[in-house]
């Protein structure tokens, strides 16, 4: 922990602290840019500034800076994060002002996952440091009060940014600042009782709110520095395929095209990361001075294409292990991925868990369901077009953007241009949108080496078609699901065998495995070119789909209220658990699937012309149950409301998580109604917004209803959890609707109405 | 090349630029109002929603050279100190998840109610048809809308 003093003037602050926003303000008249509140807030700024640890200074007149280690894509970390701290520090509020960190791995330890925005990990990961910050700094504010006052510090109480002896003696945080800064950091600091929060838990607005509705400069591409140029790459048009030759010759003479090269994104012979996804090893960057004459060049441009030979690379996965990843040869179709899933879905599969004799089990069974799924490859479609900027000087290399994970990018970079970690600064711009794509940042190495080559500071930039068809998709899944009963209509028996392109989406620990006494899960795998990546709650997006499609099938050839029967399966999981490794509480489980039941009135008849699906789920150590409301007006299913339940522990900021599982709601019925990328011989098909369809305003819930079970368990996830399960919650809501069930994703696609 | 007067949230700005250039490059890369944001290029998101004469626009797809006399509003010049009852609705609301589609939602959203000052949901709906949030932010930028309307 630092404790360094920082002096600093009103100027040096805004250089240091609001300018952290580095060059995206040069050239803008930054000042009136802002809003009256905000340059009322400079006028207010303190003289000096007192470090307390990595994540918080307090300034001499009381104002409180709060740093954000996380990158910021929508999940609203900073504001979230920062309400830990400042719960802790006991601060009003209001005398806070947020910051969003640059990456700095000495600050912020990859001991803690480090600052990397995915697996809905943020909140839970950082908790126990966030409270501690505030924990410690509250504590040293105290001592010092007691060292002025010359009284016992556990007479020295702390309230909204106050310091307060029994006496009567009174200070603020502002006026103890300097003498608490002088302190020795304690080494251990009492946290408060969950029942004494009060930022925690109460909702607060997103503190970027002001800016993001006046349009200030907040994203990547808004970003901008004096004599910066405008790149854009031109990738091959079909994975499976790699660049032959390309004539430069008529577009460098286009005006302000400054530069056209191609490029290899890797050394030859480079160890790749386990994110370091990218399926063109080599590209064409354009150079120019504005965006338009740029992307009227990369429309000019000629380039001829090849297929490549399978090759293999190496790969170092997160535990340090080596393995050789193969690269197949092929243009590729999903309707060949389709046949193929399918044929690997009639042999034997990986056995990952068995209990039980389930062989023998459904062998003796009075009746066996059989069901398969499927679900195609899905582009993530962030409205904010992946994007780069890049200013590589000698051996210095300044980059910002958008990311989720910087921590896993900078020793790609860093090898890519064979510069030392320690002179790359890395900006964290706010995300338009990431889930799951950003994590994969080619496009900063890319736009680094495109600065090293012009020599110039450069922002690259993806088209949408760019964008869509140059992708880290979610894989191709499918899944075979098959349960045996009994004379009785009682479960015997249940195996799951699924698969995908090019991974399976089987987690053969969580429910109903546990539940059940013969239970067999196997997994299956076909080789890609095509490259895929972490989409919102990877892998359970699509298996819960399936899973929670087949229970629904399941309770009711088992004559079973779906709520009850899954609560049934869980009472036997809790009391009499089958196998060692289930991962899922049985008893937290249950809970959102009552709640989800009391709230929606689902003992109630639902009125006349509404459809009722239910479904859940367990992933990122959280639990989510939806039952969805829909009618079908002229052919089409409209959602008329969505319950939500969701037990993520604590819940920082409620309106906040509300938003995001309001969002989780419809992007899965979005995905689960529209979304699809098709591939046909390697190109994919869907380019950009007028063929790839999204849902809309009109598609989206009327009502989403949505309740959090109430404990003191600490953070778990929240960004995913709530999306896997809406899927399995709109198909079961349509077999309502139609009388028939509904297997494959999408379940809509491009038509209108539903076949009836 | 060639010379555009261009009036812009009530100023006056001369350009020497590509005709064909859309006027949404012309804001972000030569007038640096960045608010406007680049979603698709082909009209189909609504990211970049301005008003022209007070009609939503979607700028990636309007060659500075048809602008001709029309006055261009952007989110900077919606309203003065961002206080335009939609900017204060969707803060209410706490509407935004990552923000980045939301200034082209208000922009689609203040035509619409300057045309429409009480519209139903299905006129809501209808206006805002053209505007991807892939947050999925739908309700609540509905909600902010009904909410300006009453204010």
């Amino acid at each position: 922990m630092t404790k360094t003093k920082i002096a600093s003037s009103r100027r040096s602050f805004l250089r240091n602290t609001l300018f952290a926003g580095g060059g995206m303000v040069i050239g803008f008249d930054w000042l009136a840019q802002q809003n009256l509140s905000v340059a009322k807030d400079i006028l207010a700024l303190p003289k000096e500034w007192f470090d307390f640890n990595a994540f918080l200074k307090i300034g001499d007149n009381g104002l409180v800076t709060i740093i954000t280690p996380n990158p910021e894509f929508g999940q609203n970390v900073m504001t979230s994060m920062p309400m830990i701290v400042a719960e802790e520090l006991d601060v009003d509020w209001k005398d806070v002002r947020v910051e969003m960190a640059i990456h700095d791995p000495a600050k912020f330890p990859n001991a803690a996952m480090g600052q990397f925005t995915g697996g809905s990990r943020g909140i839970p990961s950082k908790w126990d440091a966030l409270r501690k910050a505030g924990a410690t700094a509250r504590q040293m504010l105290r001592e010092a009060a007691a060292k002025a006052w010359q009284v016992p510090v556990a007479e020295i109480s702390t309230s909204n940014s106050v310091l307060q002896h029994s006496s009567g003696k009174k200070a603020t945080y502002g006026e103890m600042a300097a003498a608490a800064a002088q302190i020795p950091v304690p080494k251990e600091v009492k946290l408060k009782a969950v029942k004494d929060f009060k930022i925690i838990g109460t909702s607060h607005k997103n503190v970027e709110g002001p800016k993001i509705v006046t349009g200030k400069p907040l994203f990547g591409l808004d970003y901008k520095v004096e004599g910066m140029l405008i790149a854009m790459i031109v990738h091959p048009p079909a994975f499976g395929m790699k660049l032959k030759s390309f004539n430069d010759a008529s577009v460098k003479g286009m005006p302000g095209i400054k530069d056209v090269f191609s490029f290899k994104t890797y050394n030859d012979g480079q160890e790749k990361a386990a994110f370091d996804t990218n399926a063109f090893p080599e590209l064409v960057a354009i150079v120019g001075n504005s965006t338009w004459e740029v992307m009227n060049a990369k429309k000019a441009i000629k380039a001829e294409w090849e297929p490549f030979a399978t090759y293999s690379e190496t790969v170092t996965g997160f535990g340090g292990n080596k393995s050789q990843v193969k690269v197949p040869a092929g243009l590729e179709n999903s309707a060949d991925h389709l046949v193929k899933m399918k044929e690997f879905a009639s042999k034997p599969g990986r056995v990952v868990r068995k209990d039980g004799d389930p062989e023998a089990a459904f062998k003796t069974a009075a009746k066996v369901l059989e069901r398969s799924y499927s679900a195609p490859h899905l582009a993530h479609n962030c409205m904010e077009p992946m994007n780069f900027f890049a200013d590589v000087k000698g051996d210095k290399v300044k980059v910002a953007g958008p990311l989720q994970a910087p921590g896993l990018i900078e020793p790609t970079l860093s090898a890519r241009l064979g510069i030392p970690a320690e002179n790359i600064e890395i900006e964290m711009t706010r995300m338009g949108g990431g889930f799951g794509r950003r994590a994969y940042s080619h496009y900063m190495v890319e736009a680094a080496i495109i600065s090293q080559q012009v020599k110039a500071p450069v922002k690259l930039m993806y088209t949408r078609e760019d964008d869509m068809t140059n992708g880290v998709y979610r894989p191709a899944y499918y899944a075979t699901y098959r349960a045996a009963l009994d004379k009785n209509n009682n479960l015997i028996a249940f195996h799951v065998k699924a698969g995908g392109i090019p991974e399976s989406p089987l987690h053969a620990n969580r429910f109903p495995a546990g539940a059940i006494d013969n239970y067999l899960a196997e997994d299956w795998s076909i080789e890609s070119n095509i490259t895929i990546g972490a989409f919102r709650a990877p892998r359970s997006n699509f298996i819960a789909a399936a899973e929670q499609s087949f229970l629904d099938e399941l309770a009711e050839a088992m004559k079973k209220d779906p709520i009850e029967m899954r609560l049934e399966l869980l009472r036997k999981a809790k009391a009499n658990p089958v196998g060692k490794n289930n991962d899922y509480d049985a008893d937290r489980y249950a809970g959102v699937l009552e709640l989800v039941r009391d709230k929606s009135g689902w003992a109630n008849k639902p009125k006349s012309k509404v459809h009722r699906g239910v479904a859940a789920y367990f992933c990122h150590a959280s639990y989510a149950a939806h039952v969805l409301e829909l009618t079908v007006e002229d052919g089409k299913p409209v959602v008329q409301k969505v319950t939500s339940a969701i037990d993520c522990g604590i819940v920082v900021n409620p309106d906040a998580a509300a938003n995001m599982t309001e969002g989780a709601v419809i992007d899965g019925i979005g995905n689960a109604l529209f979304g699809e990328m098709p591939f046909k011989n390697g190109v994919p098909e869907k380019t950009n917004f007028h063929n790839y369809r999204m849902i809309r305003m009109s598609e989206a819930p009327k009502v989403i209803d949505v309740h959090f079970v109430k404990n003191e368990i600490s953070p778990t996830g929240m960004g995913e959890p709530p999306f896997p399960p809406i899927f399995g919650a709109v198909a079961n809501a349509l077999y309502k609707a139609t009388g028939k069930r509904v297997y494959n994703q999408p379940f809509l696609g491009d038509k209108q109405e539903l076949g009836m | 090349m060639a010379v555009f007067n261009l009036t812009i949230n009530g100023k006056k700005h001369q350009l020497d630029v590509d005709p064909t250039t859309p006027i949404l490059w012309v804001l972000r890369d030569h007038l640096n109002l960045v608010g406007t944001k680049y979603g698709c290029g082909m009209a189909m998101c609504g990211a970049c929603t301005i008003h022209l004469d007070g009609v939503a626009m979607r700028s990636c797809s309007l060659p500075v050279a048809q602008i001709g006399n029309q006055k261009i509003t952007t989110i900077e010049g919606l309203s003065e100190n961002g206080d335009h009852p939609l900017q204060k609705a969707w803060l209410e609301h706490d509407v935004p998840q990552c923000g980045y589609c939301q200034t082209g939602q208000i922009m689609s959203a203040a035509a619409l109610l300057k045309d429409n000052p009480k519209p139903s949901d299905e006129e809501i709906d209808a206006a805002m048809h053209g505007n991807i949030c892939r947050c999925g932010t739908y309700i609540r930028i509905k909600a902010a809308i009904k909410t300006a309307a009453r204010s």
